[in-house]
């Protein structure tokens, strides 16, 4: 059995610095946040079946719990019975639980599950002072999987959660018993590591409240990524290429309330001599950007879907060494590594393009804004 | 009571006489007068005692008829009393004096640079042809914000944020500082015309900038140190930063001395002294003795100077280097320049160029760790120097956690210098370390700034291949990125100091 005291060695346990993985990516959202079935993100997934390797799949599915919809919803793996005795004291200590069950399964092509369970939580009211209830929930899902070993809540958002393991994504979903549910937008992930093991944890997306990341690529940068991270209190305690750009969507968007035209401007930033060529406004603006948060450039090659509640974003590194593809049709915004799983799903479209390098497709909900591309772009 | 001298030449001059032309080109351009020509023999011959073994007779003989070797008379072999050492006690015992010295520290501390290997990109990512695709190492030195304020204005986002003043570079190597009496204006000149062509900076060094060169201004970091010689209100203007000069890493804990013999009618007038008179620099700087006197000089200098530059602390690699920088940032240094053991110097004592430091390795990776321990790393830039000689070591500086570096002696070696580490004598046969006009004048800037500029264009091309290697397109995704260094032949603790893992890690 894996040990979780110690993450990194889990997640990496050849320590590697950091992990190395090739994916699929699919994102599909209906941006007038209509829930749909899990039947097209899974087809969708499962054709760009040789972009993965069986060690990882997943999904994230926003809308999900309805009847739940104002309870963070922890899902948690655990690999042992005093695992989930120790949490659930944690929880019951730190947490009002209005409802909590194991997360159905069926039998499937997947290797080893872990036990999965779900709560719908509330931060217990005499315990949160004078904490944000999100910066408790925060505290707290470290907490355990940093500290009771053997469980790992991989998913605590409200109204959406993670369901991921080892295994195609396909499987995965049949495991899961996906069709069972509904969702206005589903991020799923397709993985190829190199250098991690069946490990249920280390399978895509990664989440941290509502936020979600799914990522393709490799972080030349890793190194001074999570050096600048670790100056305003992350802890990069699983080594992943993945978990950087989950802090540093956290840090510039949830924490410094930066819009995420400025955030892929950090993270993927133009050239110099484009931002030389550009209004003296605009030149300042970018110039400040890099210059202030350059170690947050994520260099060398990604390609993302970063999702939260009414926001699924799109993004390439910026010279685009991944893939990444939108379309929409009605009220869907569709994000793919490849457009054949589009066209699967939607032979018709209205538009279909490849995502400029370093540029955001960012599909909001009607109710929000409308579907935009940022108008800070100068490429 | 002359003593007669027991020491003998270190090098022996030999002239093959058949090739010899009697050209006496040797004759004129040995400035310590080792080669004569005897009319009577009609043949050149050489007073080996003077030799530094500089090389400057042996590039410019027209017909290869000369070789400096080590001269092959020895003292009996010994592990302890080697040559240097039996003869540092015999000139001390024959003068009385400190024995001097110049450039950098030449004993063999173990360089890290060479302990350090670099990453590169294979199968996983790709790594990228610089000379096809963009690379950029532009960089920018000075304080950052911890976030940038914005604000939405109709549909466009507006920065509210207003940055500390910045140095811009297209290269992330600066020229150290060089002071003007230490070297010619013609060496000054070459540096400033070079750092300007190629969009970077050089350092005036502690003797001021001569008027003539003010056009060069915006490409100066203008030092102010101990002596403050030449430091005027529009010295102080004209410079794209000011730096404050506490310490060097030839001589740290260590003041200066340019003799009067150096000190000319320009360099007195530019370092606001008399003609002739010795210019001193103090040990420390006599407004400084802690860290609240530097807050004062550092805010002072940013006052006088409307808030427009940035200010540079220069300090000396020593042990405790992570604290003081610390300190300097917390004061209001935009930039902290290290100098490591290995820098150099017009003159130092010997004892304390080859004994007083620490390598600037070790001193770039604890100052970056410990300031970004503090949460400050953004609060300044680090410009590394002390003996940087290829463009793999400034890759490995920047990664370890450097900005920027200075390069000193790289760029006199460029113009000529063969580190033969006289320049305390002040004839340099080069034309650089001296201010003699006869033979400052071996300096042309037209020449010395091209070598110049090509140095930094390789290096920069280097640098651009070596970042591309790894796969990585902008140099800031470079800096402090210790995941691509890997340690071979290296401790535990030299490992965990310099926060890198061992090759095969």
């Amino acid at each position: 059995m894996i040990e979780l005291e110690d993450l990194c060695g889990v997640s990496n346990p050849h320590n590697d610095g950091k992990v190395i993985d090739a994916c699929s990516l699919f994102g599909m959202m209906n941006l007038e946040g209509k829930r749909f079935s899990s039947r097209d993100p899974v087809r969708a997934i499962s054709n760009m079946h040789e972009r993965g390797n069986g060690l990882g799949g997943g999904f994230a599915v926003y809308g999900l719990y309805p009847g739940y919809k104002d309870e963070y919803a922890l899902h948690v793996m655990y690999l042992s019975k005093e695992a989930k005795r120790k949490t659930d004291q944690l929880l019951n200590e730190n947490f009002e639980i209005i409802h909590d069950e194991e997360v159905p399964t069926r039998e499937a092509n997947v290797w080893d599950p872990p036990l999965v369970w779900r709560y719908f939580v509330q931060p217990a009211r005499t315990r949160l002072k004078a904490q944000k209830p999100d910066d408790y929930v925060i505290e707290k899902v470290m907490s355990i999987n940093t500290e009771t070993g053997k469980a790992f809540v991989f998913s605590s958002g409200k109204n959406m959660g993670v369901f991921k393991g080892v295994g195609f994504p396909e499987d995965i979903a049949e495991y899961f018993c996906l069709e069972e549910y509904e969702g206005y937008m589903w991020i799923c992930h397709g993985r190829f590591p190199t250098n991690t093991p069946g490990w249920w944890g280390g399978a895509h997306p990664f989440n941290i409240l509502d936020w979600t990341v799914v990522h393709n690529g490799e972080l030349s940068s890793y190194g001074i990524n999570r050096r600048y991270l670790e100056m305003y209190g992350y802890e990069c305690t699983m080594q992943t290429d993945t978990e950087v750009l989950a802090y540093s969507f956290d840090l510039l968007m949830r924490r410094q309330g930066l819009p995420i035209e400025i955030v892929s401007r950090i993270i993927a930033p133009p050239f110099w001599d484009d931002i030389d060529a550009l209004q003296p406004k605009k030149a300042e603006l970018l110039r400040a950007i890099r210059q202030t948060y350059g170690s947050l450039l994520m260099n060398g090659p990604f390609s993302i879907i970063v999702a939260h509640h009414g926001e699924m974003i799109g993004l390439t590194d910026r010279i685009k060494l991944r893939p990444l593809i939108a379309g929409i049709r009605d009220n869907f915004l569709y994000i793919s590594s490849e457009e054949s799983a589009i066209h699967l799903v939607s032979p018709v479209l209205e538009r279909a393009w490849n995502l400029s390098a370093g540029e955001p497709v960012v599909g909001r909900l009607v109710s929000q804004r409308v579907l935009e591309v940022p108008t800070v772009g100068v490429r | 009571m002359k003593i007669k001298s027991y020491l003998s030449s270190e090098y022996i001059v030999e002239r093959d006489q058949d090739r010899c032309i009697r050209c006496k080109v040797c004759v004129n351009q040995c400035t310590y007068e080792t080669h004569y020509y005897d009319a009577e023999d009609d043949a050149v011959y050489s007073r080996d005692e003077n030799c530094t073994n500089c090389q400057r007779c042996v590039v410019f003989c027209p017909t290869h008829a000369i070789t400096v070797a080590k001269n092959p008379n020895a003292y009996r072999e010994n592990v302890n009393w080697t040559y240097e050492a039996i003869t540092a006690v015999k000139m001390q015992a024959e003068t009385g004096g400190v024995i001097l010295t110049g450039m950098g520290c030449d004993k063999p501390y173990l360089t890290y640079w060479d302990r350090l290997l670099l990453n590169a990109s294979q199968v996983t990512n790709p790594s990228i042809d610089p000379l096809r695709e963009p690379m950029e190492i532009r960089t920018y030195l000075g304080a950052k914000p911890d976030k940038l304020e914005l604000e939405m204005v109709g549909e466009d986002i507006v920065l509210e944020t207003m940055l500390a003043p910045q140095l811009s570079v297209e290269t992330p190597i600066l020229f150290s500082a060089l002071s003007y009496g230490a070297i010619s204006l013609n060496v000054h000149e070459s540096l400033a015309r070079a750092a300007t062509e190629f969009g970077t900076l050089f350092n005036t060094g502690e003797g001021g900038l001569d008027p003539r060169l003010y056009k060069y201004g915006d490409h100066a970091i203008v030092q102010v140190a101990s002596g403050r010689f030449g430091v005027h209100p529009d010295y102080l203007d004209i410079g794209a930063a000011i730096e404050i000069k506490i310490g060097q890493g030839a001589k740290p804990g260590i003041g200066g001395h340019l003799p009067g013999e150096k000190v000319s009618e320009d360099i007195a007038r530019t370092r606001m002294i008399p003609i002739g008179t010795d210019a001193l620099s103090p040990a420390p700087q006599h407004d400084i003795y802690s860290i609240e006197d530097l807050r004062q000089l550092i805010y002072a200098l940013k006052e006088a100077t409307d808030y427009t530059k940035p200010i540079s602390v220069k300090i000396a690699a020593v042990h405790n280097s992570a604290a003081i920088a610390s300190g300097m940032v917390r004061a209001g240094a935009d930039i902290i320049a290290l100098d490591g053991v290995r820098g150099a110097t017009g003159a130092a004592p010997k004892v304390i160029r080859d004994n007083v430091g620490i390598p600037i390795e070790l001193a770039i990776a604890s100052v970056d760790q410990r300031l970004r321990e503090e949460g400050i790393r953004n609060k300044a830039s680090i410009i590394a120097a002390g003996g940087i000689k290829s463009s793999a070591e400034v890759v490995k500086a920047i990664a370890l956690g450097a900005d920027a570096v200075y390069i000193a002696t790289a760029a006199l070696v460029a113009m000529g210098c063969t580190v033969c580490q006289k320049c305390h004598i002040g004839k340099c046969p080069w034309g650089i370390a001296t201010t003699d006009p006869w033979i400052s004048k071996r300096v042309n800037p037209d020449i010395a700034s091209k070598r110049l500029m090509n140095l930094l264009r390789t290096w920069s091309l280097e640098i651009k291949e070596m970042m591309g290697g790894m796969g990585i397109n902008a140099v800031e995704s470079l800096r402090g990125n210790r995941l691509h260094l890997r340690g071979v032949g290296l401790t535990d603790s030299e490992l965990r100091i310099l926060g890198v893992r061992m090759a095969g890690d």
